[in-house]
């Protein structure tokens, strides 16, 4: 019989935090400047430049720490990784080996075997590197340090996982943990979010783990999936076939569905951690814990029980909308503007949701407001507009923010309830389609969906199609 | 008194007393470089054209009112390893040989704040790792006592230079003696202040937990001075330490009396010059006589501090060292073959020999495997040291003991054995693995005419008791003949 | 002597901090550094069991800056330094294979 495989997964997962200022410098860390606009002498490793921490990057990192039921390490310090490369300008990385911030912490994640807890090993907190770009026309590299100094977060957990399927509900859980904590807005396509997967496979039942190998280059769901599909495979190949696993860094290839080794003989990977004498100890008391643990959010389970009883809505709304904290802000506070709250369900399930998918975006780039939400639902509530009308002001809320009572004013987009000026376009509308009232009268009665249909038209879509039709009715 | 015979005390009051002019006092000290400076080499860059700018700006300040303060329109060297905007700062070493910072220094900002004239960029040893000057890749300086013979370093150039009187004083850095050893080679007062008193932002870091930026002056009352103008909180330099009894002037108190003085057997052992020893001795005499109360004691460790230092700072040093790469500043090889040969060869041409041993010293002691035997060890001796000087501390209110064992040596003696070249900073080592305050003043020359220095050594933040017994003891010996070209 | 620093020991240690020795100074570095290990370690003479590592000699700690953007746009001169710069940026030999 030929033997049963295990394969046992350990991620590294980086988060970028969302400070306004880098880790430990004044530079911003806002996206799309153009090359090295957003350094200073210290994010460049310049001569004589020193580091002092940012504070926020502390309290982030803490609160994660203590949403994912880590111990938290009230004496911590910063070690420096010497490696050299250019993204790296100083040519050593401050990070955390020795003393890292958060320790010992857990998730619990749920797939369709049931619940499980996957353990955290340890947080860091950490510098990014910057980005280096290839110049085909001279053939060489540029370096453009905009994102060094950026700070982050390496979450690592322990060896838990058995599948790709149990690997992306631990990352939808942190993702989902970290955004409610507004710590980041983790979105792997953009790299604010990335996971190094290390793989190993055992035979089921062993105690001892497989040699690993540790993958990088995985930025979507699916390529993570894909690549530890691939890698299991490849490491039961070599077994089979009585060849060892070697212990490397692998590079997948989501094009071609494969990975290869990042070997280089002058990449000694001894890293030479030491403490950082640039930095001085972090020393947290307990009062210090207390606040940050106080201020914590309600997290999507709690949220989702509160919905559940609050409101009435469909358990897979509320699903949807509690599966993004920002969404979950925006249906909250319209609410709390006096919508109701089955109509702002409906308007984030369907309209908004269409755009986004419409749109290729993110939950998190929804820009309307809440305000502008609930006035356009009371525009519909008051028959102020129509339904169609209300889709067309709400694309255009979607796109800018837009005002929608400011906006249907200006537009002249009002329902007119004026009974004189409808009942005579509806006349004209009679009198100019012999055909369909002929068809009417002659008991067709889906030809009044035409005229009415004529009538709005008529209109420029600013009627009741409710008062058109009974008009329609009278007058026929 | 002419101007360059002053002090920078002296010279900031004539100034103030429209006795001289800043532009008086530039134009002299920029001739008496332009005269003694071929046999010296005190300074890798002479900013003449800057110094005149500044001192015409500074005699407008003064004349304004707006600078007061016992400094203004005194002309500083600086020590080629703190960044100064816009003026080539190198190291001396050939990997930053065109590098022009885009900044200047907390403790230059502070001096100019003051109203300082920077005449230049001072010579040392390549990054500041050496005892005599010799390994700067710009040619050596010449002791102004003795031009056979060594300044002393890192910082011998601005030792040299106050002695030479092509300054009126300057700043150096001390990282296991810098400042200490060549002011007592050239027979010049100075401090190497307690960690965290003076910013380290635009120092460019030889070992960052043991360096210091500190005076090198004419006598206690300049050295006082100065360290009340570059003391400073800096909230850019983590390390760096709010302290509100910086007014240092306040201890210029010719007073010793009750002063507890213990002096180290351990710094009187083998391999002290007699010479050396006879003049220490007989300065500790001098505070005796005014009332101090000295007594010997062990200090223990003494022969522990140079390996303890020489893994410390080469770890920190190989690390701190990595940022210059050919990539953002300084040298670049001219040809090479992909990333990592750029690289080697950038760096191995870049650096001296001096400055490659401790980065491949310090590279191997934090490398896998040796962390702990090495580097972690060094620590935990580090931790023993300091023990060591807090049990002093309880008795004594100042250590007394020599700068160096012997005076100044020739030029190419020391370069050729290593190990006896960091022997000769048994001495001043400790005080920086320490954290402590250590001062430098001149308190005898020896049959070859060159000076001795006596060494100061106080506990954290206690700065002032070692310019108070400095200073009763200046007053003692009396003025110290300077040496230079008169 | 007591260290003897092999060849691969030093072309290891030059590949760490990117140095390349000629034949003579690798020669001079084996017996410098092994005389220096010989040095440091007199440090084993000392038991320092139970002594705590000292990185800083007095207890500063936790010294932070606020959140708050202080740097503008300096690409200029963060570049001035630079041996080659190209399109705003640093130039360094390709990266990628």
């Amino acid at each position: 019989m030929a033997k049963q495989y295990e394969t046992v997964i350990g991620l590294e997962v980086h988060v970028e935090l969302a400070t306004k200022t880098k880790i430990f410098c004044g530079c911003s860390t806002a996206f799309g400047g153009d090359p090295n606009t957003h350094t200073c002498p210290v994010c460049t490793g310049m001569p004589g430049s020193l580091p002092v921490l940012n504070k926020q990057v502390l309290e982030y990192a803490v609160a994660v720490g203590l949403a994912t039921n880590c111990t938290i390490t009230q004496y911590c310090k910063f070690d420096r990784k010497n490696y050299f490369y250019p993204d790296n300008p100083q040519n050593y990385q401050i990070s955390q080996l020795y003393l890292p911030i958060c320790r010992n912490g857990k998730v619990e994640i749920e797939t369709e075997k049931g619940k499980k807890f996957v353990g955290i090993h340890e947080i860091h907190m950490e510098e990014d590197a910057g980005k280096l770009i290839h110049d085909e026309w001279d053939d060489v590299s540029l370096v453009d340090y905009n994102r060094s100094g950026v700070p982050l977060i390496e979450i690592v957990s322990e060896p838990d996982m058995r599948s790709a399927e149990e690997v992306i509900a631990y990352l939808e859980k942190l993702r989902m943990t970290i955004q409610y904590l507004g710590a980041s807005d983790c979105k792997l396509q953009e790299g604010s979010m990335r996971a190094d997967v290390n793989l190993s496979i055992r035979e089921v039942g062993a105690k001892e783990f497989g040699t690993r190998t540790e993958m990088k280059n995985l930025n979507s769901f699916k390529a993570i999936a894909r690549a530890i599909e691939g890698e299991t495979e490849r490491q039961i190949d070599l077994l089979e076939s009585g060849e060892k696993v070697v212990q490397e860094t692998r590079r997948w290839d989501d094009n071609k569905g494969e990975s290869y080794a990042m070997r280089s003989k002058e990449d000694a990977q001894d890293y030479r951690y030491f403490p950082d004498p640039d930095l001085v100890p972090i020393v947290l008391d307990d009062a210090f814990l207390d606040e940050i643990r106080a201020k914590q959010p309600e997290f999507r389970e709690e949220k989702m029980a509160r919905y559940k009883e609050e409101f009435d809505i469909p358990e897979y709304d509320i699903e949807i909308i509690t599966g993004s904290k920002h969404m979950a802000d925006i249906f909250e506070a319209t609410v709390a503007l006096g919508s109701q709250p089955k109509k702002v369900s409906n308007w984030l399930m369907v309209e908004t949701l269409r755009l986004l998918k419409e749109k290729n975006m993110d939950s998190e780039d929804i820009r309307f407001s809440p305000e502008n939400l609930a006035k356009l639902i009371g525009l519909t509530d008051t028959k102020a507009i129509n339904s169609s009308v209300a889709k067309e002001v709400f694309e255009v809320m979607f796109e800018q923010d837009i005002d929608p009572e400011k906006y249907v004013e200006e537009k002249g987009l009002k329902t007119v309830n004026d009974e004189g000026a409808l009942r005579k376009t509806v006349e004209e509308v009679i009198a100019n389609n012999p055909q369909s009232v002929e068809d009417y009268r002659n008991g067709k009665e889906k030809a009044i969906g035409f005229l009415v249909g004529q009538t709005m038209k008529a209109m420029k879509g600013k009627a009741d199609p409710g008062m058109v039709n009974q008009l329609l009715k009278e007058l026929l | 008194m002419s101007i360059l015979d002053m002090t920078a005390v002296e010279l900031a009051a004539a100034i103030r007393n429209k006795e001289v002019t800043v532009m008086e006092a530039t134009e002299a000290v920029l001739a008496q470089i332009e005269k003694s400076e071929s046999k010296y080499h005190c300074y890798v860059t002479v900013d003449k054209e800057g110094a005149l700018k500044q001192a015409a700006e500074v005699q407008g300040k003064i004349d304004a009112g707006e600078l007061t303060g016992p400094l203004a329109g005194v002309p500083v060297a600086i020590k080629d390893n703190m960044c100064t905007e816009g003026l080539l700062t190198t190291c001396s070493s050939k990997i930053l040989y065109n590098f022009i910072p885009t900044f200047s220094s907390e403790a230059v900002l502070n001096l100019q704040k003051a109203g300082a004239v920077i005449l230049g960029k001072t010579n040392m040893d390549e990054f500041a790792m050496g005892s005599t000057t010799e390994t700067s890749a710009y040619g050596e300086t010449r002791n102004p006592w003795n031009p056979e013979h060594v300044p002393g370093g890192s910082s011998g150039g601005s030792a040299a230079a106050v002695a030479a009187n092509e300054c009126f004083y300057a700043l150096g850095s001390d990282t296991g003696g810098s400042i200490r050893q060549p002011a007592s080679f050239c027979g010049v007062v100075g401090l190497k202040p307690t960690y965290g008193t003076v910013s380290r932002y635009g120092l460019i870091a030889y070992g960052s937990s043991l360096d210091q930026i500190g005076p090198l002056c004419k006598d206690v009352t300049d050295c006082a001075t100065i360290m009340e103008v570059i003391a400073s909180h800096d909230t850019k330099d983590s390390t760096s330490v709010e302290r509100n009894d910086t007014d240092f002037t306040s201890a210029l108190v010719d007073d010793v009396k009750g002063m507890r003085i213990g002096i180290p057997r351990d710094y009187f052992g083998e391999g002290l010059d007699s010479e050396v020893k006879d003049a220490v001795l007989k300065a500790a005499q001098v505070l005796k006589d005014k009332g101090a109360i000295v007594e010997e004691f062990d200090l223990s460790l003494v022969e522990y501090a140079i390996p303890t230092y020489y893994t410390i700072a080469a770890a920190e040093a190989s690390s701190n060292l990595e940022r210059f790469d050919g990539i953002k500043y300084g040298y670049r090889t001219e040809e090479y073959e992909g990333l990592h040969n750029m690289y080697k060869k950038s760096r191995s041409e870049g650096f001296g020999a001096e400055v490659k041993r401790r980065i491949m010293l310090g590279s191997f002691v934090l490398s896998s495997g040796y962390y702990d035997a090495y580097y972690l060890k060094a620590l935990r001796v580090k931790a023993l040291i300091k023990k060591a000087f807090d049990e002093a501390f309880a008795k004594y209110d100042v250590i007394l003991g020599p700068v160096a064992p012997t005076t100044a040596p020739k030029l190419g003696e020391s370069l050729s054995d290593p190990i006896k070249m960091y022997l000769g900073d048994i001495y001043t080592i400790s005080i920086n693995l320490a954290g402590l305050p250590g001062l430098s003043i001149p308190c005898g020359v020896d049959t070859k005419g060159l000076p001795i220095g006596l060494q100061l050594i106080g506990d954290c933040f206690n700065e002032k008791k070692l310019i108070q017994t400095a200073y009763a003891y200046e007053k003692a010996r009396g003025v110290f003949g300077r040496k230079g070209d008169k | 002597m007591a260290n003897i620093i092999s060849d691969e020991t030093i072309d290891y240690v030059g590949i760490l901090a990117k140095l390349e020795l000629s034949d003579e100074e690798k020669e001079q570095a084996k017996k410098d550094m092994g005389s220096m290990l010989d040095y440091i370690d007199k440090l084993g003479e000392l038991d320092t069991e139970g002594v705590e590592p000292m990185s800083h000699v007095f207890p500063v700690k936790n010294v932070f800056r606020e959140d708050i953007v202080t740097n503008g746009d300096i690409r200029e001169e963060i570049l001035k330094n630079a041996p080659g710069e190209k399109d705003g940026m640093f130039v360094v030999p390709r990266t990628f294979e």
